[in-house]
């Protein structure tokens, strides 16, 4: 048996999606934004895409522009809105808790000399509005809010946080990066909310194609300069298969999206239940109630998360780990450091992420090969022993 | 990323576990860099009879820690002093760059056991 517990990263394409490539990628090839009928023809499915994903996210279509993917979204939003501050507002505020398309972004400007506020989670990797808005400055520029967590599938009360500050400024800009949340769950585009990135192969669509929402009156200087396609905001001959399937997959996943939630809450409650059950010193990490439907996180205790990652590939479970040891530094991930683990606990994180094609049997399944897989790591460990941690701060 | 080798030596670890009544112990590393080398060694007349690991730590880690007690077992407490880190990644044909400190960590495991077993023979 092979189980894909990986959604987080990318997903397989969906059947509609690739239905609705096809016709782009090889007889309906012409460039959208030249004037001839095929051309044309392509042009009409550009526009008819935007259409359709701009539906499925209920904003204008007018104000949906596609980009490379959710990394292009994050770093024009972010870059965008700083520009826009011009000299009287350059502070940027963000959470502890944003995917790196938005936190090196921010650490990039910092060392341009934008003033850079990074604000506290919860234990949970919650952000209390409160905490946001003590954060605003008269010269704040933009706030950044990660809508659901990469990593342990936190939701953030996006719409509240919006709130928090437009009330206390309305010339804020505030953006969220919906990558994650975006076709798995309804995500309520308020009026507060100024810009919002999703990327299509998180949700069932291709690689290399994303979108952001840019709210109207929201002049966002472009990041590509060129040929002045999407509007002039964003140039580069128009990816027009990408953008079909991106809406397709997205149409797909609104049009089913209460029965996916279920299917995949079930199979994903299960796993967390039986891997927390099955398996001694196992921590759930992130929320347990304000969460992605398919993500489930661990930590285990005396294991690193790495060795895990490759003992469950072996057995037929691709997953993924926040420890340090796919990253040049020895730190483990901003988020579960974020959230208040200590380095050596935050070594033996695991993350599993699935969607609605998941059954039960499939679950069991992981949840064995985990605990196979933990018990391993742990029989190698010199952190192990007598059937419990050793010298491990945060298991006491 | 990692060599069919080190995933070899991570599959199939050599040596792993505690040597019995072993005279020689060395602990590299620590848990909040997210390595940590064990190695216990039986060694008599000066010569590495028998050597185990246990290690805290990505595939590497685990790899390096294997390979390496594959490389000093047998050999005479001097020739395992040779052991350097880059002998310990050509064996295994290579490691990725942000690897290397793994490789440093088991040459680092040989010596402390040795080290250790040096004082403890200075002590009886």
């Amino acid at each position: 048996m092979f189980v894909y517990c990986d959604t987080a990263a990318t997903t397989p394409l969906s059947k509609p999606a690739f239905e609705a490539m096809l016709p782009w990628l090889q007889t309906g090839y012409g460039n959208a934004s030249s004037i001839y009928k095929m051309a044309r023809d392509a042009r009409r499915a550009l526009e008819d895409a935007r259409r359709m994903a701009a539906s499925c996210l209920e904003v204008s279509h007018e104000n949906l522009y596609f980009t490379s993917g959710g990394t292009e979204a994050d770093n024009w939003a972010v870059k965008g809105a700083a520009e826009l501050g011009g000299e009287a507002r350059r502070h940027i505020v963000i959470s502890a808790v944003e995917h790196h398309a938005v936190l090196h972004t921010a650490e990039y400007l910092k060392k341009k000399g934008h003033p850079v506020t990074i604000l506290p989670v919860s234990g949970d990797g919650l952000l209390d509005p409160d905490t946001l808005r003590k954060a605003l400055r008269p010269d704040t520029a933009v706030v950044s809010v990660i809508y659901a967590n990469n990593e342990i599938g936190t939701l953030q009360p996006i719409a509240e946080l919006a709130r928090a500050v437009k009330e206390t400024d309305g010339k804020i800009l505030f953006h969220t990066d919906a990558v994650q949340a975006a076709g798995h769950i309804f995500v309520d585009i308020t009026p507060d909310i100024d810009l919002l990135s999703v990327a299509a192969h998180k949700f069932g669509g291709p690689k290399g194609i994303g979108a952001l929402y840019i709210r109207r009156g929201v002049k966002l200087p472009p990041l590509l300069h060129g040929g002045g396609h999407e509007r002039g905001g964003r140039s580069g001959t128009e990816n027009v298969a990408g953008a079909a399937g991106l809406a397709a997959a997205l149409k797909f996943m609104t049009e089913n999206r209460e029965s996916f939630y279920k299917k995949t809450l079930a199979s994903r409650d299960r796993l967390i239940d039986g891997i927390l059950s099955a398996i001694p010193y196992s921590r759930l990490t992130g929320s347990r109630e304000h969460r992605l439907p398919g993500s489930a996180s661990f930590v285990f205790a005396a294991v690193e998360g790495e060795s895990l990652v490759l003992q469950l590939d072996t057995l037929g479970v691709a997953a993924s780990s926040g420890s340090a040891c796919s990253s040049a530094s020895l730190d483990p991930s901003h988020v579960l450091l974020a959230i208040g683990l200590s380095h050596e606990v935050a070594h033996g994180s695991l993350r599993l992420t699935i969607d609605h094609a998941r059954t039960k049997d499939e679950m069991d399944f992981v949840i064995q090969s985990v605990k196979t897989a933990v018990e391993r790591c742990r029989g190698m460990s010199p952190l192990w022993g007598g059937g419990a941690p050793l010298r491990m701060s945060g298991w006491e | 990323m990692y060599t069919e080798r080190v995933m070899d030596h991570f599959n199939n670890p050599r040596n792993m576990g505690e040597v019995e009544d072993y005279n020689a112990e060395g602990t590299v590393g620590n848990a909040k860099c997210g390595d940590i080398m064990r190695m216990t060694m039986r060694i008599e007349d000066g010569v590495i009879e028998d050597v185990k690991f246990k290690t805290f730590g990505c595939g590497a880690a685990v790899a390096t820690s294997s390979i390496a007690t594959e490389m000093v077992k047998g050999k005479t407490v001097e020739e395992a002093l040779k052991l350097t880190n880059s002998a310990v990644v050509e064996a295994l044909e290579g490691l990725p760059p942000q690897k290397i400190h793994c490789s440093v960590l088991a040459e680092e495991a040989v010596r402390a056991a040795i080290e250790n077993w040096r004082e403890r023979a200075g002590e009886e």
